[in-house]
């Protein structure tokens, strides 16, 4: 039963699909409104924008240096952003074990340094390849990149092989292992398809120029996550990436991630 | 050669149909278990965000590599032309199909959404190794389906060599295209290597094999069919000799390991420090499946003992299963090297960004999924044994090669 939880939903696309969303969930199986909503979100923003272009490429700048130890406070707002707090533990699951297998699509880590000790704290997310070996695994080409080099999962045609999740080196996608209850219109979720952050794409493709993690960083006073379009030499991205040494986690790939981290 | 005469197999209905209906009874577990899963959901594996593939894909591709050493028994009697194997050929390609049938059905079965197969069918993404798998494996079934014809419809026959060296390329093909499903992925230490598809093509000749002689002692022994020894001890010294391949390249494989520097984090980890995995590869891998059935084989008493030569084949095939789960378990436990010269000591989940290794515990439905592969492939194989014409009258020494029997009299 599609149920939004969150009273701040999205309105425009809400009244878009309005009464025929309405309809449809009561009279048909979950799994294919599932589909709907996909298809919905696929073909772009209900017409509205006019689509992913490679005029941007969507990208961010993470500053070890600002993000704070013990806060989570992107990893928060992403949860509540996507639905991923929506998810309910399957009753008989281990706590642990359900830690292993619920979607999380930003997670904290904390690093040491092996010779200095130096201690450093970074949000790690689907870092958005420029060459995704998710994509180029793929089988169906659910896995797909955007224009704008946004990767994305294609809900209606992943068949949940998982390859995807082996290919990434950055362990950035989530299996859906159970049943999900509740989830908001522009996260649609089922259970046995794979998804990872989207950069809050509906955001983006609302003319919106921020995702939920930035948002909030900035907000706590972090300012740790900056984000941006990587081909505007203007954007406040493009000038903080010339303003400090920074670099792709795992640059022996060669994948030219569009997430960058500096002071690690 | 003497003519050699092919029959069905016509143990008493009573025997097999009880045969029958416990594999079925496998299979129906096999079937409940993925049932289960496709409507719960995978949270009843043990698999995880970090150990994605599991037990389910330990039989999977065991049977499937299998499935191409099987068929390794007929390309030596039809295209390498010794003429002792060639009344094995028939066998030899009911198994192929049969072995590659249960493991493709458990991978379609372990999907996230089996129900979208046909998505599958219809999208591909060129790129993708494994969009590549689906036709090199519906292409083996037609290959091997076509020379079975050739070896059984006389008509046929003056094609069975041409098709067989086919067999041969599409096979070691499949072999190669299964081992590269995980020497593509680049992020992942362990399968970073080119020696992983030649150590499959290997293990696909030693596996196959195994079950080869297995089905094959099994069903001639139920109808009181003869094997000679002479045909055994064939069959089993060319087993040892590919359980000795598998152990040259699992050492070379880890001794490439070795001496990439930066990977020694890795197979220390597996020869040492793994804990479950670690015994897996030596018991398993190592002993289990490698030295005790080459020592078995080789013995001059045990050796030539039929429960002795049953022992060294169920190794092989255990030590095969052991093996399959060091390299696709194992190494999906082990922490991704995300960043080197650091310590990890968050990641949100365990294993999340390397540091500690990740947990994985088989469940029962997993494993009734991958046994049920298994029935599936042993199903197929006990029917088309009793409704065509695949196993030979006799396999003793005389009607087989009648020379050897010559020679060894003489010696
Ligand atoms: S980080 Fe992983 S999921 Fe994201 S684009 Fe790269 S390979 Fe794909
Ligand atoms: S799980 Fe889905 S997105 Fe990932 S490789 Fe398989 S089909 Fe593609």
């Amino acid at each position: 039963m599609m149920n939004d939880a969150h009273e701040k939903i999205d309105q425009e696309r809400r009244r878009f699909l309005g009464t025929a969303a309405g309809v449809t969930t009561a009279v048909v199986a979950p799994g294919v409104f599932l589909h709907t909503v996909a298809t919905a979100q696929s073909s772009d923003a209900e017409g509205r924008t006019e689509g992913a272009t490679s005029a941007h490429r969507w990208g961010m700048l993470i500053d070890t240096t600002k993000c704070a130890d013990g806060c989570d406070a992107c990893v928060t707002a992403c949860n509540r952003e996507n639905g991923l707090d929506l998810q309910a533990k399957p009753e008989g699951q281990s706590e642990a074990e359900w830690l292993q297998q619920r979607s999380a699509w930003i997670r904290k880590v904390k690093l040491q340094d092996q010779v200095s000790g130096r201690i450093s704290n970074l949000p790690i997310l689907c870092q958005h390849c420029e060459h995704p070996p998710c994509v180029d695994v793929c089988p169906t080409g659910a896995s797909f990149k955007r224009a704008d080099g946004i990767v994305l999962v294609d809900r209606h045609t992943c068949i949940g092989c998982r390859y995807c999740m082996m290919a990434c080196p950055y362990k950035a996608r989530s299996f859906i292992h159970a049943e999900v209850e509740e989830k908001l219109t522009r996260a649609p979720r089922g259970k046995g398809c794979v998804e990872s952050c989207t950069l809050c794409v509906h955001r983006l493709d609302r003319g919106e120029l921020t995702t939920a993690c930035a948002e909030a960083c900035a907000k706590d006073g972090h300012g740790a996550i900056v984000f941006g379009d990587l081909k505007d030499p203007d954007s406040a991205l493009s000038q903080a990436l010339r303003a400090q040494p920074n670099r792709q986690i795992r640059e022996d790939l060669k994948l030219n991630t569009g997430v960058r981290y500096a002071g690690l | 050669m003497k003519r050699i005469i092919y029959r069905e197999w016509r143990i008493e209905p009573a025997r097999y149909w009880g045969l029958l209906a416990l594999l079925l009874a496998v299979i129906g577990g096999g079937a409940a278990a993925a049932l289960y899963t496709e409507h719960v959901g995978h949270w009843v594996t043990g698999m995880n965000n970090s150990v994605v593939w599991g037990t389910p894909h330990i039989f999977a591709v065991f049977l499937v590599i299998a499935a191409s050493g099987a068929l390794n028994v007929a390309s030596i009697g039809s295209v390498f032309g010794r003429s002792a194997y060639k009344p094995l050929g028939r066998l030899s390609g009911l198994l192929a199909v049969a072995l590659l049938t249960g493991g493709l059905l458990v991978l379609v079965l372990d999907l996230g959404r089996p129900d979208r197969l046909i998505v599958a069918m219809t999208h591909y993404n060129f790129r993708s190794i494994f969009a590549w798998n689906i036709f090199l494996y519906t292409g083996f079934m037609v290959v091997v389906i076509a020379y079975l014809w050739t070896m059984a419809e006389r008509t046929g026959n003056k094609y069975t060599h041409s098709v067989g060296v086919f067999a041969v390329l599409w096979r070691l093909a499949l072999t190669t295209g299964t081992g590269s499903i995980f020497g593509f992925l680049v992020a992942r230490e362990a399968y970073d290597t080119a020696i992983l598809a030649p150590m499959f093509v290997l293990m696909s000749f030693a596996y196959g094999l195994a079950i080869f002689i297995l089905v094959l002692l099994f069903a001639f022994a139920q109808e009181g069919r003869p094997i000679g020894d002479q045909m055994l001890r064939r069959l089993s010294r060319l087993l040892a000799l590919f359980v000795a391949g598998v152990l040259y390249f699992t050492l070379v494989y880890h001794l490439t390991k070795v001496y990439g520097a930066q990977h020694y984090g890795l197979v220390s980890w597996i020869l040492r420090d793994g804990g479950a995995y670690t015994l897996l590869f030596w018991i398993g891998w190592v002993l289990v499946g490698g030295l005790l059935p080459i020592g078995i084989i080789y013995h001059p008493v045990l050796g030539a003992q039929r429960g002795w030569i049953v022992a060294a084949c169920t190794l092989v095939i255990l030590g095969g299963l052991a093996a399959m789960a060091v390299i696709i378990i194992g190494s999906q436990v082990y922490p991704m090297p995300m960043f080197p010269g650091h310590i990890v000591l968050e990641s949100g989940i365990p294993g999340g960004a390397g540091g500690l290794p990740a947990p994985y515990a088989p469940t029962l439905p997993e494993v009734l999924l991958g046994v049920g592969g298994v029935g599936v492939a042993l199903f197929i194989a006990a029917v088309g044994v009793r409704v065509l014409q695949f196993l030979p009258e006799s396999l003793a020494d005389d009607i087989v090669d009648p020379h050897a029997t010559l020679r060894a009299s003489k010696a």
